[in-house]
């Protein structure tokens, strides 16, 4: 029986980070059978994080980013091929160009795409961007270097509030419009973001919050757009960071359980059905999946970070090729990081899981700092701002559900770490930036709704 | 035997050659070991890894109660700790130096190669006195900017100061230890000195980085200026002596290691984190918590000592598998050689392209050489263990 999961016949539709590192990975567990990767990009696996970063100050093109391979996957690429459906009784992907691929097992990895500007036509405007791709990156980093006179950024999450901070490092005027109170505050909640909005405004990021665009103005390219609190922002350049949307359109008629938050799986990655049964030969890793987590109460996550794509590729395909007893749980805890303005950012644990935050380490004024995230007296999130070697720490209290507060006796430790406030996580449907990382519930969505 | 006097038993200078056995009593006995002198002994991985980036455990001696001078930023905490060791890492390493380390490579060679030269078949010679002492003083020296001619100077005092730092069990019929204040004190005040003299006309050397430094938010204060170099100069050279030493006696003890690392030479730098893992320069550090604690199950109050025990984690079977094997192919090799969380080696890419540089050119060497004796004489000290020679037949 074993010995048969190594052979036959593996599918990964998706060849971006999650796609290349079960690849990888299919590989060092043994599996010596067919494997095929289908990606609609037309390129080999490349990284996606530089492209708000390196690359939009010039240190890095969009076109270098290629992920190294840590060994030859031995796969048949389909690049620059769609996925348009998979027949889960026939076992078989179908492809745009009509082909169809047999598979013994299916791995879906087809991450997520930008949200676009919701008016089609002001967003076809010239000028007008969104960040996702390579392509992306690279007509960005262009319009940025031919100097603009203001670029506007929509949305001041992770991204957006990158993108503000490389264009501040290349002495651009920048206006970030966010609807919410402030940036990052869907990620980070209260406090953390009010320290988002002192370093941006230091930095010289006109930075509009509580607004949104209402529209986006220009004949053929982009002039300026009008603000909800009826102000206009002229502007050359507009950046669309509104979050992601993820790329399950193409299993609307599958049967799986794929909806707007992503395609829900056990703690196994092995994908759900429409009607909450799991199946046993499709699995699913990185940014499209919604997973369960104990931690964090069984809820399904939904995560948008890039070590997240590596930790459940590996696990799923492990377990693609391992039975039952041998197969692993991905349990690993979500980190992610950012550096912007001139701030190095890292998260452990589901900041958003909070009622109450302590700074347990450091402090604002002096830009570093350990915050730690407690929900219903437990520790279940840190953040650190220019401390991440403290970072370990807070994370085995995460793993270990220690009590919150965090125990006393710690060096640096901030005069306010015993006061805990509230962590002030908004509601994200008042944010224009999507959260990083969000709870989705414990069920898996029954049908697809259309986004 | 009674697990209080573990301590006791390890750094008993009869203990140097094959500490090995008493951390596994220790490993047995834990995790968190009560002394008869009032400290705490922790020898397993997951413990001494925790405790390593556990912001409660403080590095600096005055958390026991010791009275002394602001100690260098070894032995602070943050965010003191963090300040200077920023500060000294802007001449040495990235973000603001990203080149200095690789920068040595041609030069380490080159030092390399001429103390080989006198290595001829058939001779006598200590691998400590004339190879693995040699080539990280030079280093060192060259990197701060100190003349290579005063070693025998700051040789005494050096030593002096690596005694007063050892870990000892407490004796109260000894003498406070007031050598290696002094010693600091007067080894300061020479690489001051060095420094001043380059102020207004800078070298390429750390010292003259360190006093020509334009802002003075950035500035280190001559007393943290004294303290820093002190630190840097030592930490250098009296770790990285130990690395090459173990590899040369370990690498002889085990032919069939040697032979395959010089079949497959791009093993060397995997054999080096072996070596770290297996033979560590540093066998043990302090720590002392900040407030009471409870340590796995064990309540362990504020201010008393708690040894760690880095080189009995490299030996945990816990973490890693067949531990006391020598595997220079070993992965997933996450030793605590280096240390680990804020205190975690600030040396550790010059140290370990040292290693790479001595080890790779003493393989050929060692191939038709013999040790002249097993164990070899050792270092007094327990927490930088060591041999003091290494005669070895060519
Ligand atoms: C600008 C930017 C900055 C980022 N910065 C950070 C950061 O600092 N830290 C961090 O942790 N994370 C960051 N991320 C997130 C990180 O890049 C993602 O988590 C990671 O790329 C997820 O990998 P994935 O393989 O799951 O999905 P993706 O990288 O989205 O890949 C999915 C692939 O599948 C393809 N695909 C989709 N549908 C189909 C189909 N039907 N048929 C065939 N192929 C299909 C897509 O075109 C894509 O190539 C950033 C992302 C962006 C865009
Ligand atoms: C093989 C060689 C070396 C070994 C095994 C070694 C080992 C260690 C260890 C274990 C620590 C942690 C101490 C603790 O946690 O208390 C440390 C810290 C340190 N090392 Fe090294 N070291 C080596 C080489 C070097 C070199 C070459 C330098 C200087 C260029 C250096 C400079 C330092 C400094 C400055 C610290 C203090 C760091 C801090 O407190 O933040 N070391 N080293």
């Amino acid at each position: 029986m074993a010995g048969d999961l190594k052979d036959g016949l593996i599918v990964i539709v998706g060849a971006s980070l999650a796609g290349l590192r079960a690849a990888e990975a299919l590989r060092e567990e043994g599996f010596t059978g067919s494997l095929t990767v289908v990606g609609d990009e037309p390129h080999a696996p490349y990284d996606r994080p530089p492209l708000s970063k390196q690359v939009l100050l010039g240190q890095a093109t969009a076109d270098t980013l290629e992920l190294p391979m840590r060994r030859d996957p031995d796969a048949e690429w389909r690049l620059g091929v769609r996925a348009t459906g998979v027949d889960l009784l026939a076992k078989r992907v179908l492809l745009a160009d009509g082909d169809s691929l047999p598979y013994d097992r299916l791995l879906i990895a087809t991450g997520t795409r930008a949200r676009p500007w919701p008016n089609p036509e002001e967003g076809a405007l010239d000028g007008v961007f969104t960040l996702r791709t390579r392509e992306d990156g690279a007509g960005l980093a262009e319009r940025l270097a031919a100097r603009p006179e203001r670029v506007l950024v929509i949305g001041g999450g992770f991204t957006g509030s990158e993108i503000a901070s490389a264009c501040r490092e290349l002495g651009l005027a920048v206006t970030v419009a966010e609807r919410g109170p402030a940036p990052l505050v869907g990620a980070l909640g209260g406090t953390l973001s009010k320290l988002a909005a002192v370093m941006q405004r230091n930095h010289g990021v006109d930075l509009r919050t509580g607004v949104t665009v209402t529209a986006l103005n220009g004949n053929g390219a982009f002039t300026g757009a009008q603000l909800s609190d009826g102000s206009r922002v002229e502007a050359d350049v507009c950046v669309v960071a509104l979050g992601a949307i993820r790329n399950v359109e193409w299993l609307a008629e599958s049967g799986l359980a794929a909806g707007p938050r992503g395609i829900a799986c056990d703690a196994g990655c092995r994908a759900f059905t429409m009607y909450g049964i799991v199946t046993d030969d499709v699995f699913v890793a990185g940014d499209v999946s919604r997973f369960p987590h104990p931690l964090f109460g069984y809820q399904m996550l939904s995560l948008e970070h890039w070590g997240n794509a590596v930790e459940q590729a590996a696990v799923a395909a492990h377990n693609m090729v391992n039975p039952g007893p041998l197969q692993r749980p991905h349990l690993a805890l979500p980190v992610f990081w950012s550096t912007q303005f001139g701030l190095n950012i890292k998260s452990v644990g589901v900041p958003t899981y909070s009622d109450h935050v302590v700074i347990a380490q450091g402090s604002l004024e002096a830009r570093r700092l350990a915050m730690v995230y407690g929900y219903q007296g437990r520790v279940t999130a840190a953040v650190t701002v220019d401390m991440a070697k403290a970072l370990d720490y807070y994370r085995h209290l995460i793993e270990t559900a220690a009590p919150f507060p965090p125990p006393p006796g710690a060096q640096d430790r901030a005069i306010a770490a015993d006061i805990a406030i509230p962590s002030a996580v908004p509601d994200p449907s008042v944010l224009s930036h999507g959260p990083t990382v969000a709870l989705t519930g414990h069920l898996p969505d029954r049908r697809l709704t259309v986004v | 035997m009674d697990s209080a006097t573990l301590l006791a038993r390890i750094t008993d200078y009869a203990s140097r050659p094959n500490p090995y056995p008493l951390y596994a009593e220790l490993r047995e006995a834990g995790p968190v070991v009560p002394q008869a002198d009032g400290s705490y002994l922790i020898g397993t991985y997951h413990h001494i890894a925790a405790l390593l980036h556990d912001p409660r455990m403080s590095a600096d001696p005055r958390t026991r109660g010791e009275m002394t001078h602001k100690p260098p930023f070894l032995r602070l905490d943050d965010p003191e700790h963090h300040r200077l060791r920023t500060l000294a890492m802007r001449p040495f390493g990235p973000p603001h130096s990203p080149g200095r380390v690789d920068g040595m490579r041609g030069e380490i060679d080159r030092i390399t190669e001429a103390l080989l030269e006198p290595f001829e078949a058939g001779h006598q010679v200590d691998i400590v006195d004339d190879f693995a002492y040699p080539l990280p003083v030079t280093v060192i020296c060259r990197l701060l900017g100190v003349p290579h001619e005063d070693e025998p100077l700051f040789r005494a005092w050096s030593d002096a100061i690596v005694a007063a730092a050892d870990v000892r069990p407490d004796d109260e019929s000894a003498e406070p230890d007031k050598g290696g204040d002094q010693a600091r004190m007067e080894l300061g005040g020479y690489l001051l000195n060095l420094a001043e003299q380059r102020r207004g006309k800078p070298g390429e050397d750390m010292l003259s980085a360190f006093v020509n430094e334009p802002d003075p938010a950035l500035r280190l204060t001559p007393e943290e200026l004294a303290e820093t170099a002190v630190l840097l100069l030592i930490a250098g050279h009296e770790t990285t002596v130990n690395l090459i030493a173990n590899g040369a006696l370990t690498f002889l003890r085990q032919p069939e290691q040697l032979d395959r690392l010089r079949r497959e030479p791009e093993l060397l730098p995997r054999a080096v984190e072996e070596l770290l893992r297996y033979e560590p320069p540093v066998h043990m550090r302090e720590r002392i918590p900040h407030a009471d604690m409870d340590i796995a199950g064990t309540p362990v109050p504020r201010g008393v000592p708690v040894i760690l025990a880095l080189a009995s984690g490299n030996r945990d079977p816990q973490r890693f598998p067949d531990p006391d094997r020598f595997d220079p192919a070993r992965q997933d090799n996450q030793h605590l050689g280096f240390g680990s969380g804020i205190h975690a080696c600030y040396g550790g890419p010059l140290a370990r392209l040292e290693a790479y540089a001595a080890l790779g050119a003493l393989l050929p060497h060692l191939a038709t050489a013999s040790l002249v004796q097993d164990p070899p004489p050792y270092r007094q000290n327990a927490m930088l263990r060591g041999p003091r020679h290494l005669p070895v037949r060519l």
